[in-house]
């Protein structure tokens, strides 16, 4: 039998400290080994929620369970279908990236991208007509996360725009996102013209119809893998996604240039999806979804099983509190900008893509990524110390995907609000920037935080839900 | 004369460190007096009493910079020294390498990251539960050196504790010896067979001096938290130590010392003792039970060692001429020592007016005209402030105004030596000494002054070379509390 108190009396101490200084100097003075936690007040107001939810005899098990089934998760790509057959979306509808929202209430991008998808849907004629009865609430407006789907940027998803089919076969969830449609004047990013218009069409009717013959015949294809892979080949998963997009395409291109089609189209759709170096975001995405479904509605744990933007407020959810949204007013990027493009042209946060790091990819991942600061802003040593800081506030590491230069050691997973609170140490989201006025697309790329506020509430909530 | 008075949202230290940013502050070219603290409740009236303005919205989790200096310039030298003196602060706090490494930004962490078995909580009270739980989860034990914790929360952290086969000392435990190593305040002492449990800060150090000069050393010393053998908690952390104590190896006999305790804890507790094969002595107080001093003699003597006279050091009498006062002011920054003057000099003097929680009690001006007892240390006094031990501040204008006091007969001090507290205590305090009597002297009146002298020769302060500075200041001093109340309750003058 051990001694009591796990061999307390037995051992020579080695101490953390927390608070006064003088503790720690005290110790060091007698040679004992301290490491002080550098303690500074939790976010204003919260220190009694954080007391209640700390004692919640469950949060500890319920983390460890969340923890497990994030990372347990598989993400299989099993099919590319349009999303009025996948996700079964009505006509009339339009998924959106982030919490829930209103015409009034969008942003720029977010409204172009609404305009594009009723153009592609055939609901208007024009842009005036298409914004008129977008503003007239004449369609549903409905969060992709309300459907276990995730859009990149505006997010925005209609009925006849095609989306990869991603199953966890463990927690038997599935996942949608989008196909991606390369950079520059995109729907994604609020541009709605004629060119971006037509794009989609034609990724409705050809490169969606290959795609889909591709994972048929080669599929299906294990997107975790790819994932840890270009995690070890310098990419971060949310804005650097190069030796992902590679891997994807080496998977899929037998079954592309052998698919049912002209060969000009798959000389087209080849070309299309080489030249895109985002093409693997798509997949990554609703990888990490499927991660942090399998997370969700563990009753007690405090960890952040969704984060999400619309341009307009930052949402996240927890898993402890189920489907209920804490939103807060979105930041605005802070990087670098493309072309004469500027701060002031910048949009607030936007995008489903900050799912990459709730599961424990994207900036959580910077260190494996160090190139990126030429994309988002920082020095080399700010990419290493912004994953290590996200170790302080996860509960834990996961163990497919590594850091090379950390020696291997597995990326922090699992945001638990409690820690976020108590350091008031934000999440690091890697992020696209849009520009502010419908239509103009992609500004930039940079670091972006979400606003306190949503994990104070969290904090609240898990408090008030804590059984007494 | 200028003011400045600014106020800095979201900075924070903690107040032993802005206590020492205050006295360099103040100690700049100009400046006529300085303070740096966090606005909370307590420190605002600090900040109004010295005619500082604080702006009405003044939290918590803001820091104040009050300079008043005799022109602009002085509040410039002012400003420039709280600066330098924080930036002082963080260059020992941030020395962490290379520029990626991140420091552990929570306790769990720190602990992990260490392989730590034992963590020091002295967050402020509000923040020190959600501290604890992490350590417990972390799976270290924890001495919870923050007061203002609820009872309710200390019975959750210690029934946590005990699930995860970790220890609580605490709240509120200033004391702790683990393995040779002092945590918080404690005495350098001899390690030997006596392990201690303690349900009181200053007690416990009042037993282990009190121990080395008998020379008996100590194994280790649990503190367990005040409130610990009260009904409402019911000796959890006791029995948690007193078991591992028993386990232990280097433990011979074990001292349990303790405020006064609730009896039926106490005899449940006695009962689980017995049973672990363990020779356990109480030095529990109470009325009808010994004092401190008492109890480790008869402890000493039951275990067989001789029980040796005392240091003590009588001052001479002062000028017969000079009128005394009938009360007894005791002035004690140690919680126990306070308590247990309290009990020892009641035995003589009948009710004393105290904030240790008996009736009578002092209103909040803690002042009264008759026999007076007041704990520096207690919870309502610390809060966002050092405790009296580091910062004596508020004890030290106490004795001022003592000393202007006719009615004030005789002054009873402690002064806790050892690791953690004040690094050179007795000089400032003989000065104090040595002001209050001159202003009663110079008002006609004599005040013995008798000083509790809680440390050992190997402390950090050295407890002869204190006593002797005390000594030469016109006091009497005394290693055994219950001693020095005794001999101040002695030298009360006129009917009592």
């Amino acid at each position: 039998m051990t001694a009591p108190l796990r061999g307390l009396l037995a051992a020579d101490p080695v101490v953390a400290t927390s608070g006064v200084a003088l503790f720690a100097d005290a110790l060091r003075d007698q040679a004992v080994p301290v490491t002080d936690a550098g303690w500074h007040p939790p976010m204003p107001g919260t220190e009694d929620a954080l007391a209640r939810v700390m004692a919640d005899p469950r949060r500890e098990e319920a983390n460890a369970t969340a923890l497990a089934r994030m990372t347990a998760a598989e993400a299989t790509l099993v099919d590319v279908a349009p999303a009025s057959e996948a996700l079964g979306l009505e006509r009339g509808t339009f998924l959106h990236a982030g919490p829930p929202i209103t015409w009034e209430r969008a942003s720029g991008p977010l409204r172009g991208a609404l305009i594009g998808a009723v153009l592609l849907e055939g609901l208007a004629e024009t842009a005036e007509d298409a914004e008129q009865r977008l503003a007239a609430g004449e369609f549903e407006l409905e969060p992709c996360h309300h459907r276990g789907a995730v859009g990149p940027m505006a997010g925005v998803v209609s009925p006849s725009m095609w989306t990869y089919v991603l199953r966890d076969e463990v927690h038997d969830n599935t996942s949608w996102c989008s196909l991606n449609e390369g950079l520059g004047k995109v729907l994604r990013y609020g541009a709605y013209g004629a060119e971006v218009v037509e794009r989609l069409r034609w990724m409705g009717d050809v490169l969606g119809p290959i795609l889909r013959q591709a994972v048929r015949s080669t599929g299906p294809i294990d997107i975790r893998a790819i994932v840890a892979q270009m995690l070890q080949m310098g990419d971060e998963g949310h804005n650097r996604n190069r030796a992902g997009s590679l891997m994807l395409l080496r998977e899929l291109l037998p079954g592309m240039i052998t698919a049912d089609a002209s060969s000009a189209d798959v000389a087209e759709a080849v070309r299309f999806s080489g030249a895109n170096e985002h093409f693997f975001l798509n997949l990554g995405m609703p990888a990490c979804k499927l991660a942090t479904l399998a997370a969700e509605g563990i009753p007690g744990s405090s960890v952040v099983t969704t984060m999400a933007r619309n341009g307009t407020d930052f949402g996240i959810r927890v898993s402890g509190t189920g489907d209920r949204w804490f939103t807060g007013p979105a930041n605005t990027p802070q990087g670098l900008f493309l072309g004469d493009y500027g701060p002031e042209d910048a949009n607030p946060d936007i995008g489903d893509s900050a799912i990459t790091e709730t599961g424990g990819i994207g900036g959580f991942a910077m260190a494996a990524a160090p190139a990126i600061v030429r994309f988002v802003g920082g020095d080399v040593p700010f990419a290493l110390a912004a994953t290590r800081r996200m170790y302080e506030v996860t509960v834990g590491e996961h163990p497919v995907y590594q850091v090379p230069v950390l020696g291997f050691r597995g990326t922090p997973v699992g945001i638990d609000v409690t820690k976020v609170v108590r350091t008031g140490e934000l999440p690091q989201i890697n992020t696209g920037m849009a520009g502010r006025v419908a239509g103009t697309g992609q500004v930039g790329a940079g670091l972006v935080t979400p606003p306190e506020q949503c994990f104070t509430q969290a904090v609240e909530a898990l408090a008030e839900a804590v059984p007494r | 004369m200028t003011v400045h008075v600014e106020l800095r949202r979201g900075a924070y230290h903690d107040s032993v460190s802005l206590m020492q940013v205050s006295r360099s502050v103040a100690g700049a070219p100009g400046v006529q007096a300085a303070q740096v603290a966090m606005a909370t409740e307590l420190n605002v009236d600090v900040l109004r009493q010295m005619g500082f303005e604080v702006p009405t919205d003044a939290g918590p989790n803001d820091m104040v910079v009050a300079v008043r200096a005799d022109d602009e310039a002085g509040v410039e030298s002012g400003l420039a020294a709280v600066e330098d003196a924080l930036r002082a602060l963080s260059a020992t706090s941030s020395d962490t390498g290379a520029a990626d490494e991140v420091p552990p930004a929570t306790l769990g962490s720190a602990i992990r990251r260490a392989g730590a078995g034992l963590a020091v909580v002295s967050v402020p009270g509000a923040h020190a539960v959600t501290e604890t739980y992490d350590a417990i989860a972390a799976g270290a034990s924890v001495m919870l050196f923050s007061d203002n914790v609820s009872v309710e929360d200390e019975v959750a952290l210690k029934d946590a504790a005990a699930a995860a086969d970790v220890l609580v000392m605490g709240p509120d435990c200033g004391t702790a010896l683990v393995g040779g190593v002092a945590l918080g305040f404690a005495n350098v002492v001899r390690q030997g067979p006596v392990g201690i449990v303690a349900a009181s800060g200053t007690g416990a150090q009042q037993a282990m001096c009190l121990l080395e000069a008998a020379e008996v050393g100590v194994s280790h010393c649990l503190g367990v938290g005040g409130r610990d053998l009260k009904a409402a908690v019911g000796g959890r952390s006791t029995r948690q130590a007193l078991r591992a104590l028993a386990d232990d190896a280097s433990t011979e006999w074990v001292l349990v010392v303790s405020k006064p305790p609730d009896d039926a804890v106490l005899e449940t507790v006695r009962a689980e003792a017995a049973d672990l094969g363990l020779r356990v002595h109480w030095a529990t107080l109470g009325a009808g039970r010994p004092d401190l001093t008492a109890a480790v003699e008869q402890a000493l003597a039951a275990e067989g060692v001789t029980v040796p006279t005392w240091p003590a050091t009588t001052a001479t009498p002062e000028d017969a001429g000079l009128t005394v006062g009938a009360a007894l002011r005791g002035l004690f920054c140690g919680g126990t020592l306070a308590e247990e003057s309290l009990l020892v000099a009641t035995e003589t003097l009948g009710p004393i007016t105290s904030n240790l929680g008996h009736e009578p009690a002092l209103g909040a001006d803690l002042t009264g005209t008759g026999h007076v007892v007041v704990d520096f240390g207690a919870d309502e006094l610390t809060r966002g402030r050092a405790h009296p031990m580091i910062d004596p501040t508020l004890r030290m204008e106490r004795i001022a105004a003592e000393a202007a006091d006719p009615t004030c007969g005789v002054l009873l001090l402690d002064l806790v030596l050892g690791h953690g507290a004040h690094p050179d205590p007795a000089g400032e305090l003989a000065d104090a000494v040595r002001a209050a009597r001159d202003t009663a002297h110079a008002d006609g009146r004599a005040l013995p002054v008798v000083l509790s002298l809680n440390g050992t020769d190997a402390d950090p302060q050295g407890r002869s070379r204190c006593a002797e500075a005390l000594a030469a200041a016109g006091a009497s001093v005394f290693l055994s509390n219950a001693a020095a109340t005794r001999h101040a309750v002695s030298l009360l003058g006129g009917a009592r």
